[in-house]
C-alpha cells in the first residue's frame, strides 16, 4: 500500500505546530498502525530528519498508552481496538490519512502526537482506590461473597485502560466515561462502600479542576472506547454523586 | 449539598430537571391546543381557566418562565465551558461516526427554539398580559363571546407565521430527539427501562412537534 500521511508536528509544548505531509510506500496491510509509523520514522531517520514522536508501550491493546486521532476518530476507524491493534487493512491503497494528537485542554501536547494525560492520574489519586491495610493480616477479598452480576459489572468497569479516547472523542472533551468507570468499579463492590462518598466527590472535583468539559450524552465516548465501557457508568457516577452530595 | 451547581454533574442534573419540567409543560400545552381542533368551546373554557386561575397565573407561570430562562442560561454556560475544554480543534473530525447530529448540535436547535419563543411571546403572551394586566380586562370576552379561539385562528392566517412555526417545531423535534433521553441519563436513570424509554422518547419527540404543526396548518387552512 502507498499512503499519504498528514501528521501533526509540534517541536514542544510551547511550539505552535502544524500539519505536515509525508509519503510512505510498500506498507503491508497486515502491519499495525504503529508499525506503519515505525516505517515512516525509519525513513525520516535515514534522511536525517526528526522522527515523529508518538506514544506506545505494550502494543497488545492493554496498556492504554497509544493514542492518536486518526481520520477524525480516536484510535482510528475500527471498533473496540487501540491504535496498536488497528491494522492497515482498514485503509485502502492510495488513501490520505490524517493523524493528530488527542485534543483537550486537559491533555496538552508535549511533542508531535504525544499528549500529557497525567490529569487522569491526578483524578485517580483523588479517590480512585480503596484503602487496604497491609499490616500482615490482610483479609482475602474473595472471603466476601459478591453476586455474579455485580462482580461482572464491576469487572467490566475495571477494564477501562485510561487511554483517554473518551475525552478525545467527546465534543466537550469530557472525562466522565473514564471517571464513571473508575467510580463504578468500586461502587458495585462491598470493599468500595466505606470511601464511596469521598471518592466520587473528590474525583469529580478533581475532574472539574483539570478543565475537562461537561457530558452532553452524545455517546461518542462509548462508541470509541476500545474496552466497550458503557454510558451506564456515567449514569451510575451521577447517582453516586447526587447521593454523596445529599449526604455531604 | 452546598455548591452542587458549581460541579459539572450538578449543572447537568439541574439542566436535566429543567428539561423534564419543560417537557411536561409542553405536553400540557399540546393537550390544550389540540382541543382547538376538536372543540373551540372546550378550548375557550380551558384557555380562560388557564389565563385567570390565580395559582396558574401567579405561581406556575413564574416557575415556567424561570424554568425556560434557567434552561437557556445554563445551556449557554455549559456550551462556553465545553468550548474552553478544547481550545484547538481537530483538523479532521468524523463526529458522524460515533454520535447523532442532534446530540452534537443541541446549542443550535436550542437557539432556534429560543428565537421561536421570542416570536411566540410577541404573538400571544405579551398581548395576553397587556389585555389582562395593563388594560385590566379579565373577562376573556370580545363582542359577547370568548376571544381565545378567534385570536388563535387569526394568528395562523399568515403563511409566513405558519412557516416560521413549522420550522421551529422541526428544530424542537431535533432538540427533543436527543434531549428526552439525555435528561434521564443525566439524572442517573440508565437501567432496564432505558430501551423502552428510548422508544417512547422518539414517539414524544416526533409526535408532539408534529401535532403542533398539524394544529397550525389546520387553523391556517380552515380558519376564516
Amino acid at each position: 500500500m502507498n499512503l499519504t500521511l498528514k501528521i501533526w508536528r509540534q517541536k514542544n509544548a510551547s511550539d505552535k505546530g502544524s500539519m505536515v505531509d509525508y509519503k510512505v510506500n510498500d506498507i503491508s496491510p497486515d502491519m499495525s498502525f504503529l508499525e506503519m509509523l515505525d516505517v515512516l520514522n525509519e525513513q525520516l531517520i535515514n534522511k536525517d530528519e526528526e522522527p515523529v514522536a508518538f506514544d506506545h508501550d505494550c502494543r497488545e491493546g492493554i496498556c492504554g498508552m497509544c493514542s492518536l486521532y486518526i481520520n477524525g476518530e480516536a484510535h482510528g476507524p475500527d471498533r473496540g481496538v487501540t491504535t496498536c491493534q488497528l491494522h492497515m487493512r482498514m485503509f485502502k491503497d492510495g488513501d490520505t490519512i490524517t493523524i493528530e494528537p488527542f485534543r483537550a485542554t486537559a491533555f496538552p501536547v508535549i511533542k508531535d502526537l504525544i499528549v500529557d494525560r497525567t490529569s487522569f492520574d491526578r483524578i485517580q489519586h483523588a479517590g480512585g482506590f480503596i484503602s487496604v491495610n497491609t499490616s500482615g493480616n490482610t483479609i482475602d477479598a474473595n472471603t466476601i461473597p459478591i453476586n455474579k452480576h455485580d462482580a461482572d459489572t464491576a469487572f467490566d468497569s475495571a477494564t477501562c485502560i485510561g487511554c483517554g479516547a473518551c475525552v478525545a472523542s467527546c465534543k466537550n472533551s469530557s472525562a466522565m466515561l473514564f471517571v464513571g468507570a473508575k467510580v463504578s468499579q468500586f461502587a458495585l463492590l462491598p470493599q468500595g462502600q466505606i470511601e464511596a462518598t469521598d471518592r466520587v466527590l473528590n474525583m469529580v472535583k478533581q475532574m472539574d479542576e483539570e478543565g475537562f468539559g461537561n457530558c452532553t450524552n452524545t455517546g461518542a465516548c462509548e462508541v470509541e472506547c476500545p474496552k466497550g465501557i458503557s454510558l451506564e457508568n456515567i449514569a451510575r457516577m451521577n447517582r453516586e454523586y447526587l447521593k454523596a452530595s445529599l449526604k455531604g | 449539598m452546598s455548591g452542587i451547581l458549581n460541579s459539572s454533574i450538578g449543572r447537568k442534573f439541574a439542566m436535566a430537571l429543567s428539561a423534564l419540567f419543560l417537557m411536561i409543560f409542553l405536553l400540557q400545552h399540546f393537550v390544550i391546543n389540540i382541543l382547538s381542533v376538536f372543540s373551540p368551546d372546550a378550548f375557550n373554557e380551558v384557555s380562560h381557566f388557564m389565563g385567570t386561575f390565580w395559582a396558574i397565573q401567579y405561581l406556575l407561570q413564574p416557575i415556567l418562565i424561570f424554568g425556560v430562562i434557567f434552561h437557556f442560561v445554563m445551556g449557554f454556560v455549559l456550551e462556553i465551558k465545553n468550548n474552553k475544554a478544547r481550545q484547538i480543534s481537530y483538523a479532521k473530525n468524523n463526529g458522524g461516526a460515533n454520535s447523532s447530529w442532534m446530540s452534537r448540535n443541541m446549542i443550535w436547535s436550542g437557539l432556534a427554539i429560543l428565537a421561536f419563543i421570542v416570536l411566540h411571546f410577541i404573538d400571544f403572551w405579551i398581548p395576553e398580559i397587556n389585555t389582562k394586566y395593563i388594560i385590566g380586562d379579565m373577562t376573556g370576552m370580545h363582542n359577547g363571546e370568548y376571544r381565545y379561539f378567534h385570536e388563535l385562528v387569526e394568528k395562523f392566517h399568515s403563511p409566513l407565521r405558519v412557516g416560521a412555526y413549522i420550522i421551529a417545531f422541526v428544530f424542537l423535534a431535533l432538540h427533543l430527539l436527543h434531549g428526552f433521553n439525555s435528561a434521564f441519563q443525566s439524572v442517573g436513570a440508565n437501567n432496564k427501562y432505558t430501551k423502552g424509554l428510548k422508544t417512547f422518547s422518539k414517539v414524544y419527540a416526533i409526535g408532539i412537534p408534529l401535532g403542533f404543526i398539524f394544529i397550525a396548518l389546520f387553523h391556517h387552512l380552515t380558519g376564516h
